[in-house]
């Protein structure tokens, strides 16, 4: 028996399994509209769902949100505006009984440790989006609940900010005996803080599994533009390679006719050291090119192109995971 | 005056506008200018005049603390609680709005009249009865105002949305501590408008108050009704009287409008 073990159908958008163990950090990734909200919400309780759910043998769909055991970090935080930091972290604990003074004093702890304390006097509107997200994160694990759900929790922070949030929410994940369902958009997210990963579309798990085979083997063409992976479907198998191991010619070149492709670069960005190019064609491709070659091929949008790879940098795996 | 980076506004749109104020403003700056400040300090000083304003202050404040606590919950109700008949509600207690205040005076003496529907086995079983008493005014007064600071306060708590409502649930609130500690103090904008707004509704309530109660100075007789009488005999002191409501009135508004209804 599973810890958390659902099945939720919200009809029209949502028709997911979900399996996970306490300690696990099942990160939820897909494109925009697959249900990621929807699935979080209804394990939370705020949307309705059929199908069943049990969070360490309770019957999670019988109970409203309020007897829930459940945390809940929002993609736009909520924090109450009326309150400060430290009673909206004292929020929960007071609402589920706990004395005022000890609730404070417990909400303190966690602005300490988020190492937002000097701030618990303010008001939401005057902290910063990444004090304003501790402080939504210390709300939402103050209670310590069997399942913490965080929403897109670094969705319009600044880069640096979203970057330093991340290394700390991991080390309090570390710490968190609870179960972590993650929604994200972000590849960078679901492979560094997550045990498993849940690949959403249209509403269905188009696959589940550790981060580094999920990165190494996507099944949809969303995973594999997040994780920046080339994937071809034959028959029921997928090929996939890096754009890194792609060669760039502006002639017809004279290797094997399997993986040669002929296209008009649509977009030309840097990525690390190289320049990405975004590859239109029979298929979409990406492809990393040095910025000299780049330079020489006069590789900019409108050039027509053709991609090879060696057989040797393509993985071959079945479509059906 | 700066300069709108739009352009400037139209005519189309700015006659009627300055039309608008001429029309609002013109007949309460003409009674200004008409009234004699002699009969306006012999005015203040009779006793007609103070007893009326006083009632009439106190039975537009206890009408307001009452649409309060009847007109939250139910705003609450409407604006929160999806049941059925939510719409036929809505528009049923809408209905004093659009009445006629002398035919809602009519109705409350079906209801509360001596021989009322619930006035008579009230008098049988208190010895109470609510027409041509001070309470009898509080009760016109809530008739006419509940429907305005209800809609008001639904509205207020439809701006303030179910967001936080929602993340107060998920943290173990309640439906009343989540009501009490989230959706009041979010709300308070629209909770503080829609009190200004049912008492001053109360203030200048004339029709239901006379035809339910009648116009006894001291118990009944506010300064709607005092003014009324007045017009009849001494127009010089009906002039007088509503530049002293006048007064009040804007006192009043403008006190409450520096602490609640500016936007932040």
């Amino acid at each position: 028996m599973n810890d958390l073990e659902a099945h939720l159908v919200v009809p029209g958008r949502l028709d997911a399994s979900l399996t996970a163990q306490r300690g696990d950090v099942v990160a939820v990734v897909g494109p925009n509209g697959a249900g990621k909200s929807t699935l979080v919400h209804a394990l939370s309780g705020l949307v309705a769902a059929g199908g069943h759910a049990t969070l360490v043998g309770d019957d999670l769909l019988a109970r409203t949100p309020r007897d829930r055991d459940v945390g809940v970090v929002f993609q736009d935080q909520r924090l109450f505006p009326h309150l400060s930091a430290l009673d909206n972290v004292a929020f929960g604990l007071v609402a589920r009984g706990t004395a005022k003074a000890a609730a404070r004093s417990a909400a303190r702890d966690w602005l300490e440790r988020l190492g937002i304390a000097d701030l618990a006097g303010r008001r939401p509107a005057k902290l910063s989006g990444g004090q304003a997200q501790r402080v939504a994160i210390a709300r939402a694990l103050v209670t310590a609940p069997d399942l913490l759900l965080l929403d897109e929790p670094f969705t319009g922070l600044d880069v640096g900010v979203a970057a330093t949030l991340r290394i700390e929410l991991g080390r309090h994940l570390a710490d968190f005996r609870g179960i972590t369902v993650l929604v994200t958009h972000d590849a960078l997210d679901a492979l560094t803080l997550a045990t498993t990963v849940a690949v959403l579309d249209a509403g269905r798990v188009a696959q589940v599994g550790p981060p580094a085979e999920v990165a190494a083997r996507p099944l949809t063409e969303h995973v594999a533009r997040l994780v920046g992976l080339n994937v071809i479907r034959e028959g029921d198998r997928l090929r996939a390679f890096s754009p890194a191991a792609v060669t760039v010619s502006v002639h017809a070149p004279d290797d094997s006719a399997r993986n040669r492709w002929q296209g008009v670069v649509r977009g030309a960005a840097p990525h690390g050291d190289a320049i990405r190019l975004q590859v239109e064609g029979e298929r979409p491709l990406i492809a990393d090119v040095t910025p000299a070659a780049s330079r020489e091929l006069a590789l900019a949008p409108g050039r027509e192109v053709w991609l090879s790879v060696k057989e040797t940098a393509v993985t071959t795996y079945d479509a059906r995971g | 005056m700066t300069r709108d980076p739009l352009g400037r506004a139209p005519l189309a749109l700015l006659v009627p506008a300055a039309v608008a104020v001429l029309l609002l403003l013109v007949p309460i700056g003409a009674m200004v200018v008409a009234t004699d400040p002699g009969s306006l300090v012999d005015a203040l000083g009779t006793e007609a005049l103070q007893q009326a304003l006083w009632l009439s202050l106190l039975t537009s404040t206890i009408a307001m603390v009452v649409c309060l606590v009847l007109g939250l919950p139910l705003a609450w109700l409407l604006a929160r609680v999806d049941f059925r008949g939510r719409r036929a509600v809505r528009a049923l207690v809408t209905v004093p709005m659009v009445l006629p205040p002398v035919v809602a005076g009519i109705a409350l003496r079906s209801a509360f009249g001596r021989s009322g529907l619930l006035g008579e086995p009230l008098l049988h079983a208190t010895g109470f009865a609510f027409p041509y008493t001070t309470w009898g005014v509080v009760l016109a007064h809530v008739f006419v105002s509940l429907p305005f600071v209800t809609i008001a306060i639904e509205g207020g708590l439809r701006t303030a949305g179910t967001a936080y409502d929602d993340a107060a649930a998920t943290l173990g609130a309640t439906r009343w501590t989540t009501f009490r500690r989230v959706t009041v103090p979010l709300a308070l904008p629209g909770i503080a408008a829609g009190m200004v707004l049912g008492w001053a509704r109360s203030l200048g309530e004339f029709g239901a108050t006379i035809t339910f109660n009648g116009n006894y100075p001291g118990t009944t007789q506010t300064m709607p009704t005092l003014i009324y009488v007045a017009r009849q005999s001494d127009a010089d002191a009906a002039l007088a009287l509503s530049l002293v409501m006048l007064a009040v009135s804007i006192t009043v508004l403008v006190a409450l409008r520096d602490r609640w209804l500016v936007p932040a």
